[in-house]
């Protein structure tokens, strides 16, 4: 860093710190700082905690590296702010326009201020402005990215429970969009289960699954078929009368494999299967 | 040598295969199997797989040809034990095995070929 450098980053640095008051009061109002509760007090250690980072940045001729020391001292106070954002489902590229807005009050008083305003020291401080943002733009994008894959793994573990109905009996309830990686967690636990249990029939009730194409068929017809060389017999049911026209007409052969309208039916055919007779007490009402 | 024991309990054949099977200990095996059936009035074979982590696209075959050959021997052969991770293997080959009758565990076999107290006295039933 040159002597003419340094000197103009002193110079931006003790600008910002001197106007720490001006400044903090044109942020205030601005969304990106608002942390949700309101705390006006808050909103002003925020915004001094990132002016002061800003005048170390261009002092120590940081100014635009995102990673430097000043801007990730910020990290935790942007986790919060975009984190928060984010999680309300603001894009990154949302979060970083806000955090842009801060750019325009900073220069106005710069520029009002008076006094010799070199080009230079100008630059410096539209870049420092800049690589905030840049910071701001990072965190969101990874908050969005580690919230994208907290749900999928959510989603996963919420995907297959696999349901003892009766002994002898185990139910996979199928619920939502069917992709390659769910249907093999689903067949993998649906067999162990069947081994662990003991189980002779397994039901795989599809009433959830808001789309069948060949795909899924096929993982379908998959399970049933490793069901059966087991040893189990593997029911479908839960078929939609839509979902069944559909299946028809991509000509998804299921003639080997037991179907059923409900799950209902499928447990009355799996009782039936292993040796038990449902019958109402006489006198019961009821079909 | 006889590495698979070919054990007659009544007129069950129950067959536990331990090791994994080579392409040719497959083939004596099922020639072997064949021969009791015939020469003992087998009526039912059982064949565990419990054991058996890996099952090839010929082992697959071997057992499919084996209950055939049974078949017309008028005996039923009961394939019992395949492991979850063996089914999906075999599914994934496009072997179905059709006609393969299965069971989840030796007792079950039994259940399947209609034995439910194994007679032992010798005596055909």
């Amino acid at each position: 860093m040159g002597e003419q450098q340094r000197h103009s980053g002193a110079e931006v640095a003790s600008f910002l710190l001197e106007r720490e008051a001006e400044i903090i009061d044109s942020w205030r109002r601005l969304p990106f700082f608002d942390s949700g509760d309101g705390d006006q007090a808050q909103v002003e250690r925020d915004c001094g905690a990132v002016v002061r980072a800003l005048a170390e940045a261009v002092r120590t001729g940081d100014e635009d590296d995102p990673a430097a020391a000043p801007f990730n001292s910020l990290r935790g106070l942007f986790m919060e702010l975009a984190g928060r954002r984010t999680r309300f489902g603001d894009s990154a590229s949302e979060v970083a326009v806000e955090a842009g807005r801060l750019k325009g009050p900073v220069v106005r008083l710069w520029k009002s201020a008076g006094g010799h305003r070199g080009v230079e020291q100008t630059a410096l401080l539209v870049d420092a402005l800049g690589t905030l943002r840049v910071a701001v733009m990072e965190i969101a994008v990874s908050t969005s990215a580690e919230l994208i894959q907290q749900q999928q793994e959510q989603l996963l573990e919420l995907s297959t429970p696999v349901i003892s109905l009766w002994r002898g009996i185990l139910a996979v309830p199928l619920i939502g969009t069917l992709d390659s990686a769910r249907s093999q967690i689903a067949m993998e636990s649906l067999l162990q289960a069947i081994v662990d249990q003991r189980a002779e029939v397994a039901i795989l009730d599809i009433t959830g699954v808001s789309m069948v194409d060949t795909m899924v068929a096929q993982h379908l017809l998959k399970t049933v078929m490793a069901a059966r060389m087991m040893g189990a017999e593997c029911i479908i049911s839960g078929i939609r009368p839509q979902i069944a026209q559909t299946m028809v007409q991509l000509g998804i052969d299921l003639e080997e494999v037991t179907t059923r309208a409900g799950l209902a039916d499928a447990l009355a055919f799996a009782l039936t299967k292993i040796g038990y007779q449902v019958t109402a007490p006489t006198g019961a009402i009821g079909r | 040598m006889n590495a698979l024991p070919l054990l007659r309990i009544g007129d069950v054949l129950l067959v536990s295969i331990q090791t994994e099977l080579h392409d040719e200990l497959a083939l004596r095996f099922q020639r072997e199997l064949a021969e009791k059936v015939a020469d003992e009035h087998i009526r039912g074979v059982i064949i565990d797989i419990s054991a058996l982590e890996i099952v090839d696209s010929f082992l697959g075959r071997v057992l499919h040809d084996i209950a055939a050959t049974t078949s017309v021997l008028a005996a039923r052969t009961v394939v019992v034990g395949m492991r979850p991770a063996v089914a999906i293997t075999l599914v994934e080959l496009g072997l179905s095995l059709h006609g393969l009758r299965t069971a989840l565990n030796v007792e079950a076999g039994l259940r399947q070929l209609g034995i439910r107290r194994l007679d032992v006295s010798g005596e055909a039933r």
